[in-house]
């Protein structure tokens, strides 16, 4: 059949356009065959943002090879740009294992686009982290799956906890939930109203929104008219921004202590630009902010490398929420490779699940479907910006930490109206 | 047409052989993960064209019919657990209800409208599919497909064939339905309905046929994507590349044939592939987009059209 | 769901203004498609270029509504060069059928999204006035310049190009050129130069839509496709060739759209547009108000 040869010889040539000499089935290679990491960044489509994350795997990436490499190998990252779609991550991470020749996978940036990947690497028994995926792993219960980010046990329910834990102690009794139809934030509000639930509070409004909504007055309105003392919020950027404008527009009561929670978004250098001082007064989840609590010479040492990298790549300059992660990602397979002495999945993970390792976000150590032993997500409250510049974010006393209590270093600032002002 | 019948069912055994070998002789599974791509958009292609090349309506909602395949196939299976076969027939069976209650909306219109209404009922399936939560809205449902059987050595190699059996079916349907008095009441109709009606063809039932049969094409082809990527959500299950695939490749091959749409779909569904993960993706949509324009341009009859035509001119 | 009169009032407010938006956005497909038969479903991309163009000068200091109309004159000069390109295309085939004609135009939206995504990147933009984020408030109700200002554009511009089309031999012979191309070229006329003309304030018509879209909400490249639903839904649901029942459509849908996102869920809201014109399809193929065709 011609189109069939035709085909073989469109595949052949992708095979070997890759320099990947994959020999279908087996793998006898010499020990100097580099170690393969394997994944797929969204360099493109919505969630572009978080291709900053990149510079942390090739800052790993670097260190380790500068170090001599993983058991003797060179490291080499092979990535993908999956456009922050779904449907391309299936066939990618196919092609990271059948013919790229992956030792070690990481996970595209998401629950949204992890989802598809989790059947696979389970199906397959592969060895994964997994990139700010919340509860990624609690349906599959991988048990070679690991999270790099701090979302703690029970992610799905607790991973934003520590925003009910403040509401409780402000005695706050009704509670207001939106979020956006998409995995993440459909799971974050989820959670949310278990954990309002158990704390008694009342949920006196919970409704999603389609994902590309950019009107929210007539939600405002009707929050206002249910009268919350708090109100959690699970958004996307796009969201985010259009949120907190609309509040400003409408007017919110004074009764609202608390406002933010899940909203991704404050997180990223560009809309701490755009929105600068609105964003006065939220309360809102974090990885990393350059608080007294969190600072150390090792994360310190990061970021002086990864400011300069992003400002000639014209991403975010301040970075905090993604790349130190990125970076943790890098290190909790190092030290996988290297303590177990192998690439074998099963050693790799049986490492893991059996020592802490040391980062540049602290000690890690992991339950048996992955997660971290101990929630490190944070809730900052956003204070004292002033105007659209960057630079005032490197200084402490911007994102103040409230939870958990380990890491706190300030009271929360309240009625929200009042600290809206700054 | 005796002799090129059985010609046609010789290729065709000749591929499903084929299909069923191959498994065992490459060995490694990407080919197949990639190949299912392929005969999945062979598929779609040909269930489009019967209605939208054979009797001339566009349909821009062919994502509708195969999102709804997608669906009751994953939800029939982690639900009940019926087999795969069982899940296919009955997402063709659905996507040809589908197909003539779509008719029966928007039949009486003809051409332009009836592409722009076919454009909504995508839109409003996805939002159906969105709001539904035994679906698993938006966050989507996983699925842990079924264990191959022994006569194939892995889950990719099992969703090839068959794919490559549900698009050989189609095929076979799309040349049958093109050689009946059905291809020709068509061919009536897209040339000119009203001429056709008055000379006493059943226009309606007809396109409410074509409906049905596109329909349930397009459906089965969405069946086993479920199990392809173990994991189902509306935006991919809905997604626009599945109808601008669906119109781009009985386009570049030519709408007038069975093979049109298979020779487009093998070209644009093995390019896209390659380019999808070794060239910037946006420059991927604008290859496709620059092929789309250049066609309609210069070769509005599709590849096969131009074969015609080279064969034409060396006779004469 | 409360049934308070203000949230009521308000949402049946903002449906009207956002609207009025849509019917700006729609503005340029009812000329195109309604009036010309042209089905140019790239019209809503060109609005999407149209915001960026505006964004652009936004940059600069410039106020959108100023930068609007700065850019009426080179979006008309583009619609006009689309025109040539569509007419050239299908010119030696003397027309083109349905599927010809609606895939040159999918696969112009799809390269002109791709080059705005290169040119701009695919993350949102959005300009910042110093009236849009307060509001006006008359009473019980609260209403954001964001939607004011944009809601005045559309029907401004609809009553500019309703009294072109209707007041100038210009306008008259527009609109009769796609009925009547004979009597048209008998007159002395060139119904191609006609088709032209129309399709160039068409496409300056999109840059003012962009304007109105992009003081609403960000924009990124690939917005025209949330809006082509909607827009081809007003065309088709007023009836080919009436402006004045676009905008009639257009502020039904936003009202229709407002409801059903506050007393039902948001959840629906994109799927009104289209159960609207399916049901209007089923009832009444040839539209509301226009002209039978």
């Amino acid at each position: 059949m011609k189109t069939r040869r035709e085909f073989h010889k469109l595949v052949a040539a992708t095979a070997v356009g890759l320099a990947a000499p994959a020999i279908p089935g087996s793998r006898a290679f010499a020990e100097d065959k580099p170690i393969r990491i394997g994944a797929s960044v969204s360099l493109t489509g919505p969630l572009a943002s978080t291709k900053n994350g990149l510079i942390g795997y090739e800052l790993w990436r670097d260190d380790v090879n500068a170090a001599g490499g993983l058991l003797g190998r060179k490291v080499e990252l092979v990535t993908y740009d999956d456009q922050s779609s779904a449907a391309n991550v299936p066939a990618i991470y196919s092609k990271l294992i059948d013919v790229d020749a992956c030792d070690v996978l990481f996970s595209p940036y998401g629950a949204n686009l992890s989802a598809p990947v989790m059947p696979f690497i389970k199906q397959r028994d592969l060895f994964m982290i997994g990139m700010f995926g919340l509860a990624g792993n609690d349906v599959a219960r991988h048990d070679k799956f690991f999270h790099s980010g701090p979302w703690g046990p029970n992610s799905g329910r607790d991973w934003a906890r520590g925003f009910f834990d403040l509401a409780k102690a402000q005695g706050v009794t009704k509670i207001a939930i939106i979020n956006a139809d998409l995995e993440f934030s459909k799971n974050a509000a989820k959670g949310g109203a278990e954990v309002a639930k158990e704390y008694g509070m009342d949920v006196v409004f919970n409704q999603s929104y389609p994902p590309n909504t950019t009107d929210f007055s007539s939600i405002i309105r009707n929050i206002n008219a249910a009268d919350p003392e708090a109100i959690f919020i699970a958004s996307y950027p796009a969201d985010s921004t259009a949120i907190i404008r609309g509040i400003k527009e409408i007017g919110i009561s004074d009764k609202v202590k608390l406002f933010g929670g899940a909203m991704i978004g404050p997180q990223y250098g560009a809309l701490l630009s755009s929105l600068g001082p609105e964003l006065n007064g939220i309360v809102n989840s974090h990885t990393f902010v350059p608080e007294p609590t969190m600072q150390t010479p090792a994360i310190k040492g990061f970021f002086s490398r990864y400011t300069p990298i992003a400002v000639e790549q014209g991403v975010d300059p301040l970075g905090f929420y993604i790349p130190p992660f990125y970076y943790v990602a890098g290190q909790l397979a190092e030290a996988a490779i290297k303590g177990s002495n192998s690439v074998d999945p099963a050693k790799m993970a049986e490492y893991l699940h059996a020592n802490e390792v040391d980062t540049i976000a602290g000690k890690i150590g992991f339950n048996e479907i992955g997660d971290w032993k101990e929630r490190r997500v944070l809730m900052v409250q956003l204070r004292g910006i002033k105007g659209n510049d960057l630079e005032q974010f490197r200084n402490p006393g911007h994102q103040v930490i409230l939870d958990p209590p380990s890491l706190k270093t300030g009271d929360l600032a309240g009625p929200y109206n009042a600290a809206r002002a700054g | 047409m005796r002799r090129n019948s059985t010609l046609f069912l010789a290729g065709i055994v000749i591929v499903l052989a084929l299909g069923f070998l191959m498994p065992w002789v490459l060995k490694n599974p990407f080919y197949f993960f990639v190949g299912y791509i392929v005969l999945q958009y062979v598929t779609v292609a040909t269930g489009w064209n019967i209605l939208g090349g054979y009797a001339g309506y566009i349909n821009f909602g062919a994502a509708g019919f195969f999102g709804a395949g997608v669906y009751l196939s994953a939800f029939l299976f982690t639900t009940f657990g019926l087999p795969l076969p069982v899940c296919i027939l009955a997402a063709a069976i659905v996507g040809a209800i589908l197909g003539v209650l779509m008719g029966y909306l928007t039949l009486r219109i003809q051409g332009i409208y009836f592409a722009i209404a076919t454009l909504g009922l995508v839109v409003v399936l996805e939002t159906l599919v969105h709001n539904i939560s035994a679906l698993g809205g938006a966050s989507g449902m996983a699925v842990y497909g079924p264990r191959p059987p022994a006569w194939s050595p892995g889950p990719s190699q099992y969703n090839f064939t068959v794919m490559l059996v549900i698009a050989v079916a189609s095929v076979a349907l799309a040349r049958f339905v093109e050689i009946s008095w059905i291809g020709r009441g068509l061919r009536a109709v897209r040339a000119s309905e009203d001429a056709a009606e008055c000379s006493g063809v059943p226009t309606l039932r007809l396109k409410l046929l074509a409906c049905a049969l596109s329909g349930a094409v397009l459906a089965a082809a969405g069946a086993p994507y479920p199990f392809y990527t173990s994991f189902v959500e509306p935006v991919t299950a809905f997604s626009l590349i599945i109808g601008l695939n669906a119109i781009a490749m009985p386009l570049i091959g030519g709408t007038k044939s069975w093979a049109g749409p298979v020779l487009g779909a093998l070209l644009l569904a093995s390019v896209q592939q390659i380019a999808t993960v070794t060239i910037s993706s946006e420059l991927n949509i604008l290859f496709v987009g620059l092929v789309l324009i250049a066609f309609v341009a210069f070769a509005p009859g599709g590849l096969s059209s131009l074969v015609g035509r080279k064969q034409r001119r060396s006779v004469a | 769901m409360m049934f308070s009169i203000d949230i009521l009032l308000n949402a049946i407010v903002t449906g009207i203004l956002l609207g009025s938006v849509y019917a700006a956005l729609a503005l340029g497909l009812a000329i195109t498609f309604g009036i010309l038969h042209i089905p140019n479903i790239a019209h809503p991309t060109l609005v999407v270029a149209g915001a960026f163009f505006v964004y652009t000068l936004c940059q600069w200091g410039l106020d959108p509504v100023v930068a609007a109309l700065i850019g009426l004159v080179p979006f008309y000069i583009l619609g006009v060069a689309l025109y040539l390109f569509y007419s050239g295309v299908f010119e030696q085939r003397g027309g083109a059928n349905v599927l010809q004609s609606l895939t040159l135009f999918f696969g112009l939206s799809l390269v002109i999204e791709i080059l705005l995504s290169l040119g701009f990147g695919s993350e949102l933009k959005s300009v910042s006035v110093s009236y849009i984020g307060s509001s006006l408030k008359l009473g019980l109700l609260t209403i954001p310049y964001r939607l004011l200002i944009p809601a005045l554009l559309g029907p401004l511009m609809i009553a500019a190009v309703w009294l072109y089309l209707s007041r100038t031999s210009a306008g008259t012979a527009i609109r009769a050129v796609a009925h009547e191309e004979r009597a048209l070229s008998i007159a002395g006329l060139d119904p191609a130069s006609v088709k032209r003309h129309a399709f160039g304030i068409a496409t300056a018509t999109a840059v003012v839509a962009g304007a109105a879209l992009i003081m609403v909400g960000p924009i990124e490249p690939f917005a025209g496709r949330y809006q082509i639903g909607r827009v081809f839904a007003i065309v088709v649901l007023a009836g080919m060739g009436s402006i004045p029942g676009s905008l009639v459509i257009a502020i039904t849908i936003g009202i229709a759209e407002a409801l059903v996102s506050s007393y039902l869920n948001p959840s629906w809201s994109p799927g009104v547009a289209f159960a609207i014109l399916l049901i209007g399809l089923a009832g009444r193929p040839q539209g509301l108000f226009g002209g039978a065709r």
